[in-house]
Parts: structure tokens; sequence; C-alpha cells
């Protein structure tokens, strides 16, 4: 019933065998990066780097099918949307203008627009690969443990190692819910129209809801018993010690950052102009 | 009396919050005529957790869920998993000391439930969310402006309705403090 939802897939390679902390560290460095870094041949570099780290790691793409599906459409729909919305943003950032196809009203298709929609699209293909990877290959609880290793307070890890841990559950009680009421004849498919499946959904999400309530008293009575909180500290099941490799793939997150912030100042601004 | 939640709760409450976050904005999406909108119902499930478990509970569990969600769809895209966040710590903000958990759901409190509702969506969609996007991402000011709107709209007629509804309706499954009487 419950399908793997975060989607760690269970087989062994070079990215597999390196431990949760150097991953995390690198798929933040990239998200960092490519949020600073407007230059596109910083942003190409990035992109070949993730799409050959998938090489690397066995993951196959019919793995990530639907979901690369999903990337691709909403890719493709922000670009329609900046386009309509915004067809000279090209010409205001980059202050020249060479227009390649004259269209109706403003939508005329200029090269620095071009340019401008190729650097954000770009983003998306360097930042994706790189978080999924980390999520197919980092298994949840080593997730928390990680986070907790790079600082952030063990509450907070632990808050989201119970979210992962308590995914499925919800999942599993929100089916089971949904269909007992269908079997009631509480339809919440297309075949219904928009107000009655609305409110048929109501009578799905409010037993869950209270069932989720009872569930949070009881899990922090149990956790209040076990003495959590008390000390200053905790200890992880699941935890990997560092290895060179692992050292390598947090200096290399590090240069991520790094070279987005240098050339903001050898380009003078977020965008590298090759139109100047 | 007003309840105060002991740190242990608001943990489990964020880490459930957010799974529930995840599951309902992952799989409980009612489709509409629309191609690509759906109706959001995580974000009224949300501005109620905020409501019960306070501010603190309401960012983050808005957070980790949302980023949950994008890491396993869209990718990160930092200035809307805030404005998540900014949505749940608002609602929380606004709606310090309450008697819901008690059974205490008057009118005034429904009213001040759908203003902190609209006031937080107003913060998150139109400023923050958009705001992030031109600063982080460089993108158009129309047509994030245009997004925000649409996410505005949806979001606070969905929140609304539904979280002034499952409100009442947990009020009700509360006992209230002296409805118990002394039979002489």
């Amino acid at each position: 019933m419950s399908t793997p939802v975060l989607g760690y897939i269970d087989r062994p390679g070079p990215l597999h065998a390196l431990s949760g902390v150097s991953k995390l560290v690198l798929a933040l460095g990239v998200v960092l990066g490519a949020m600073i870094g407007f230059d596109v041949r910083y942003l190409a570099v990035v992109a070949a780097g993730s799409i050959a780290l998938w090489g690397l790691s066995r993951v196959r793409l019919r793995d990530l099918a639907l979901v690369l599906w999903l990337i691709a459409i909403f890719a493709t729909l922000n670009n329609i949307g900046i386009f309509l919305f915004a067809p000279g943003y090209g010409t205001e950032l980059f202050g020249t203008r060479h227009v390649l196809v004259a269209g109706p009203w403003h939508w005329d298709v200029t090269a620095e627009q071009l340019f401008y929609q190729l650097t954000v699209t770009l983003k998306y293909v360097a930042v994706l690969p790189s978080v999924l990877l980390f999520v197919a290959t980092t298994r949840p609880p080593e997730f928390a443990s990680s986070l907790a290793r790079i600082g952030v307070p063990y509450r907070f890890a632990y808050a989201i190692s119970l979210a992962l841990r308590y995914i499925p559950d919800v999942q599993r009680e929100f089916r089971t819910i949904s269909l007992a009421q269908q079997a009631r004849g509480l339809d919440i498919s297309r075949a219904v129209g928009l107000r009655t499946r609305a409110r048929n959904l109501g009578s799905t999400l409010m037993p869950l809801l209270m069932g989720t309530f009872d569930r949070i008293e009881s899990i922090s009575a149990a956790m209040e018993l076990r003495g959590f909180g008390r000390g200053p500290g905790r200890t992880w099941l699941v935890r990997r010690a560092l290895r060179p490799p692992d050292v390598l793939v947090m200096l290399a997150a590090g240069l991520l950052v790094a070279a987005p912030i240098v050339l903001l100042g050898v380009n003078g601004g977020r965008f590298w102009n090759p139109f100047g | 009396m007003i309840r105060s939640h002991s740190p242990v709760t608001q943990v489990v409450a964020i880490g459930i919050g957010a799974a529930l976050f995840f599951v309902l904005g992952r799989f409980a999406a009612i489709p509409t005529p629309i191609p690509n909108t759906s109706i959001n119902i995580q974000y009224a499930v949300l501005a109620v957790f905020a409501v019960l478990y306070g501010p603190l509970v309401g960012a983050l569990a808005g957070v980790i869920g949302h980023l949950l969600i994008d890491m396993t769809g869209y990718g990160i895209w930092i200035s809307w998993e805030l404005a998540s966040g900014a949505f749940g710590l608002v609602v929380g903000l606004l709606m310090l000391r309450n008697l819901i958990a008690e059974g205490e759901f008057p009118r005034a409190v429904a009213v001040r439930f759908i203003l902190a509702i609209l006031l937080a969506n107003a913060v998150a969609w139109l400023l923050i969310a958009p705001l992030g996007d031109v600063l982080f991402y460089s993108e158009p000011a129309g047509k994030v402006w245009a997004q925000g709107a649409l996410a505005f709209a949806a979001n606070s007629v969905t929140a609304c309705v539904l979280g002034t509804i499952i409100l009442s309706v947990y009020a009700r499954t509360r006992t209230r403090t002296g409805s118990l009487s002394h039979d002489q």
C-alpha cells in the first residue's frame, strides 16, 4: 500500500557509500550557490557536474522518470509565464536589444530575453539532480543525524526525523479513511461536482485530523516518559564516520558557494553579460 | 486557563504537522477544471496547527513540510518555503491566547481567525514569496506578483473555510471547564 515516499533507492554505489553529512553539505552548497550565482558559465559547470554525479550514482533515470516529467512541465510553464509577463526583462537586465523575431505588441523575441531564460532554466538543471540524488541515496534516519551533525539543534533535527517516520503512517491512514468513506458512497473523484468533492474530502480530513491530534498526545507522552529533551545532546542510531572522500566532497561544496560570490565581483553584478 | 505546550509536544507537533502537510500537499490536492491548478488544503491544516500549538510549530511545520514536498518534486525554491513558514508564524502569533483547546470557539474568535489568515496570507504570498523570487532568483516582478496574487486568493478562501470548520468541530470534541454541574 505505502510506496516509498522519499524515494530512497537501495542499490549500493559510490554515492551511497558517502556519509550523509557530506552529501547534505554538497546539496546545500549547490542550492545556495545556484541561488546566489547567475553567471551562465558557472551554472553550466554546476549542471554538468550534477548530471555527471547522476551517472556515477547508479540511480537509473527510470527510477525518477515521473518526477523528472513533472519538473520539465513546471520549467516549461515557468518559461512561458516569464515570457508572457515580461518579454523585455532581458533587455532591462543587459541594457541592449537584439530583436530576433518581431512579435505582436511587446512580445518580440530578443537575444537578451532568450539568454536570460536560458540562465533561469539552467538554474533548475543545476539544482534538481543534486537534490534528487541526495534524497535517492540517503536513508531517512541518516538525514536527521546529518542535520544534527552540521549544527542544527537536535530537537529540530528530531522533528524532521519524526516527520519522515510518520509520513507513511499518515499516508496509510488517509487512504484507509478515504476508502472507508468511499465505501459509504462519498466520491472524491472527478465524477462529481467540485462542491460535493470538497465536502466529501472534508469528511475524510476530519477523522484524519482528530486521529492526528490524539497521536501527537500519545507520542509526546511516550517521549516525555523516556526523558526526551533532558540532555544537551543525543546519540543517533545511524551515524557514519567521515572518510577522505567525504572531506573532498565537503571542500567541493565550499568551492561551489565561494565561486558565485567571487564571480559577483568579477562580473560587477549578478549576471555575466555577453552583449556588453 | 491557557494551556502551554511542553517543548516535547512542540517537537512532536512540528514533526507530525510537517508529515500531514506533506501528505495532503502531495496526494490530496483537489483537481480543478483549470490545468495545473489544484486547491491546496494543506494550508488550512497548517493554520489549525499554528492556532492549537503556537507560532513556532506553525512556522517550522510549514517550512519542513514544504521543503519535503519540494525535495521530492519540483526542487528547492527557498522563497516559497520561507513564505509557508511565515504563514504559520503569523497565524500563530495573531492567535496566541485562545481557548479553543478548552472547547471555546465563539464567533469573535472565528472572526479573529479569519482576519489572521488573511493577513498571514498577504504577508506570505504578496510580500515574502514574490520579494524573495525577485531578490534571490531575479525573476521578473510582474510575473511573480501575478503568481503571488493567485496563491493569495486561492489559499485565503480554502484556509478560511476549511480552517474554521475544522476548529469548530475540534472545539466541540473538547470538554469545557465547568461543563459538569453538581446534582443536589
